[in-house]
């Protein structure tokens, strides 16, 4: 933490808010935004190198910092000129620097190997890295701005309370066209297919308020409700939904090529760990299997390898049907028949209905992660390797031979963690 | 684990396969019961496709192909004291009978062995293929229709067992530059007695032989005396095995009787061996008497009988795994040796066999896993295996 940044010590204590135990004053805070609003350009720039992560926990240890509106105006000024300084630097256009490119070039000059991607450098909108608080909720007079004030949960009750006469609305509405007898039974339903209702954390991140299991039950009830009554409200109730993706979608299906004898066969490759494998499946065959020449008998001697081997096909019960010739290479053992496994599923999705491939999908069959992403595990969380327990943690040490270890470690811990 | 269970479970239940028994309630489950009933009631006709009831060699032919015959328990015990792989005689002790398949290179050895003329040089045959095809098994059959046939065998189980793991290696006194490996020498005169014993008074040596300056065997004593004097003198066992090699080979021009050579594992012959002297050097084994005697045996320089042989890749030192033709094995030496020889290769089970083999295994209720006797599981077990004998009877030892 201190090898980071030595000019700014002091602004990086106050902005690393990782140690809650480091409680300030709110007069030091005071003293230290107003340095910071009275700084000129180039220490501006210092500042955003900082990353500000803050998470809840966080915003609650440091209640008292509370932002006023006119600091994040200032923070918003702030990074739209270190924005343009940015694409000065990069030698790109000012107007046109989007966010993806801000990344991009923060990625580029300031590389870091740490693996926790939320610990590297950002530079974001401050209405994404500052957490969205609210406004002071009363004047001068002490007499609060929202009538429902006094609940505690004023947005939260204020949008159930609008729900709520929405419906009323749209009831009475109904009750006007049946009485004019106008009244269609023909309601257009939303369509409610590829999106979902907000989950709690969404509700409370749009309200910056905290609610209660009840409360988010009660208010996916009040929006069914106003589901069923009628289609009028439909942007309003889209705006609490998200959608999800469709992701076999993704996954393109191979054509299926014909070769010199007419034989109908489809190449894909897989890949997994390190490594590579491309397999050609014919479509008419006897069930045998050539890698690299040899036969898998041969060539995966382990029964477990060649049981990956039978999976896709036994999944579509096509045993005996297809005759595969693949190549492979890199990896252990295990990667090779979990690569090759890969590409022939991949491969027979071609020879198959869309079903079935949307079953292997959902089997996991033919994943649809380009390469299996499982990364060996080093350390974290402050021990030397990925299982081994924290020095002095484990009994069976004498005294000193733990304060030893664990002075170790802390060096260690010191260099990695950050 | 499971090799050791089914032992206990199934020599139980072989006994109950017998027709005409009551069924006992044993410790068994419910549905192995109802696939007992089923086997009781339908004992005829899977027993048709995988088993005939022609026991002799002799008659088998291309219709058999596929099928399994039953070898006679005592007939095992006398051919086969040490030849069988150690597999093989486990499933023979849990099935308690012996089975064999009939398969195609056994059918076409069979068919030269027939037709072969003994006044011409003996003729040589190697049976090759890749790991757990079959080779050692069908050698077996081979040498069971031999011994129908009434012919002398000289079966070596396994010659890789001459050339690797051996203590005491004595300097030979009839050559100094050769070495002798009593232990083994000694076991395998103890196996040929047991097969050959009715040989062995018949025939007589031709020749003086002299074991050390107070013992020596006369001209015209049988070739017993010479095996006794090589099991009871364990020293002179590997002369003695020479002896018995020089003598055979010469009198079965002769024809009075006809010799059958069977070794397995030839490329031990010609391989590097893992035996080293005293000093740390390694030994070639050109240089232990038993290689040498035998290398003798296999050329073609005597008539009177046939010479079959396996390449095998399993007990083989320093070669690798996916090796399994002749040039491979055998190495340029080897293969000059032994040429001209004619080689049969040993395939996986084709799907007719196939689908005997689990039919006699789902007869002896070896297969209890309930999909096993389904298409579906067939299939599977089919490409598991793909066909190869060998990880076929490992796959099934699981189920």
């Amino acid at each position: 933490m201190a090898a980071s940044c030595v000019s700014c010590g002091a602004v990086v204590s106050q902005r690393l808010l990782l140690r809650p135990r480091v409680s300030l004053a709110p007069r030091q805070v005071l003293w230290k935004a107003a340095e910071l609003q009275s700084v000129p350009g180039p220490q501006i720039l210092r500042l955003k190198h900082v990353t500000v992560v803050t998470t809840k926990k966080n915003v609650k240890a440091l209640r008292r910092e509370t932002y006023t509106v006119d600091f994040i105006k200032k923070q918003i000024e702030e990074f739209n000129i270190g924005k343009r300084h940015l694409a000065n630097m990069m030698g790109e256009d000012p107007e046109t620097f989007t966010q993806e490119d801000i990344d991009r070039a923060i990625a580029y000059l300031f590389p870091s190997g740490l693996f926790e991607k939320r610990a590297r450098p950002i530079m974001k909108h401050p209405e994404q890295i500052f957490p969205k608080q609210k406004a002071t909720q009363w004047g001068e007079d002490g007499r609060p701005f929202h009538y429902l004030f006094y609940t505690g949960k004023q947005s939260y009750y204020s949008l159930m309370h609008d729900t709520y006469g929405k419906i009323l609305d749209i009831e009475k509405h109904k009750n006007q066209l049946q009485a004019k007898g106008l009244f269609s039974e023909k309601d257009k339903t939303t369509d409610l297919i590829g999106s979902r209702w907000l989950i709690k954390e969404e509700l409370e991140e749009m309200l910056v308020e905290k609610l209660s299991d009840q409360d988010y039950a009660q208010f996916l009830r009040l929006m069914e409700r106003l589901l069923q009554c009628g289609a009028a409200e439909e942007e309003f109730v889209q705006s609490f939904r998200r959608s999800v993706t469709v992701q076999s979608k993704k996954q393109p299906i191979e054509p299926v090529q014909h070769d010199a004898q007419g034989m109908a066969f489809s190449t894909s490759e897989g890949r997994r760990k390190s490594a590579k494998a491309e397999a050609v499946v014919y479509e008419h065959g006897n069930g045998r299997i050539k890698i690299n020449g040899i036969d898998y008998l041969l060539y995966f001697p382990v029964l477990q390898d060649r049981e990956q081997l039978m999976f896709p096909f036994h999944f579509l019960d096509r045993l005996g049907k297809h005759d595969v010739t693949c190549t492979v290479s890199g990896g252990g053992r295990s990667a090779q028949a979990g690569a090759i496994r890969l590409a022939m599923a991949r491969a027979l999705c071609s020879f198959v209905t869309e079903e079935e491939v949307e079953w292997m999908r959902q089997a996991s069959l033919s994943v649809l992660q380009l390469d299996c992403s499982r990364l060996i595990r080093a350390s974290e969380n402050g021990r030397s390797r990925a299982r081994r327990e924290p020095a002095g943690s484990l009994p069976g040490r004498s005294a000193e031979c733990c304060r030893e270890r664990r002075g170790s470690v802390h060096l260690h811990v010191a260099n990695t963690h950050q | 684990g499971t090799m050791l269970k089914g032992v206990t479970r199934l020599v139980s239940r072989v006994h109950k396969l017998d027709p005409g028994h009551v069924l006992r309630l044993g410790t068994q489950a419910s549905q192995s019961l109802a696939a007992h009933l089923d086997n009781q009631v339908s004992f005829e006709s899977p027993r048709a496709i995988s088993c005939t009831s022609e026991n002799d060699p002799a008659k088998h032919e291309e219709k058999h192909e596929g099928q399994h015959y039953n070898l006679p328990l005592q007939d095992m015990k006398t051919i086969f004291p040490h030849g069988l792989p150690p597999r093989y005689a486990m499933q023979m002790k849990t099935f308690n009978e012996a089975c064999l398949m009939v398969r195609k290179p056994a059918l076409e050895l069979l068919h030269y062995l027939k037709n072969t003329n003994f006044a011409h040089p003996a003729v040589r045959y190697v049976l090759y293929g890749e790991k757990g095809t079959g080779k050692t098994l069908s050698l077996c059959h081979i040498i069971h229709f031999c011994a129908k046939q009434d012919w002398l065998i000289l079966h070596i189980p396994d010659a890789h067992l001459w050339v690797k793991d051996c203590r005491d290696l004595l300097q030979s006194s009839y050559n100094k530059q050769r070495f002798d490996q009593p232990l083994e020498a000694s076991v395998w005169l103890k196996n040929f007695k047991t097969t050959n014993e009715r040989f062995l008074s018949q025939i007589k040596i031709q020749e003086k032989y002299v074991w050390n300056k107070r013992e020596s065997i006369e001209k015209g004593s049988s070739l017993g005396e010479v095996v006794e004097q090589g099991i009871t003198r364990v020293r002179n066992a590997t002369d003695a095995v020479g002896i018995v090699l020089k003598e055979l080979k010469r009198q079965s021009s002769l024809g009075i009787f006809r010799l059958l050579v069977a070794v397995d594992g030839v490329n031990a012959l010609w391989g590097r061996t893992t035996l080293k002297r005293e000093d740390k050097s390694p030994i070639a084994s050109e240089e232990l008497a038993l290689i040498h005697n035998l290398r003798k045996m296999v050329k073609n320089d005597w008539n009177g009988g046939a010479i079959v042989m396996t390449l095998s890749q399993t007990g083989s030192l320093f070669k690798p795994r996916k090796a399994y033709l002749p040039q491979e094995l055998l190495g340029k030496e080897g293969f000059d040796a032994l040429d001209p020889f004619i080689p049969i290769l040993v395939g996986n089970y084709n799907p007719k066999e196939f689908e005997s083999c689990i039919q006699y295994y789902l007869e002896n209720s070896w297969l209890q896993h309930e999909k096993a006797h389904t298409e579906e599981g067939k299939k599977e077990l089919l490409f598991l295996s793909n066909g190869n004998p060998g990880q076929l009877e490992r796959l099934c030892a699981y189920l």
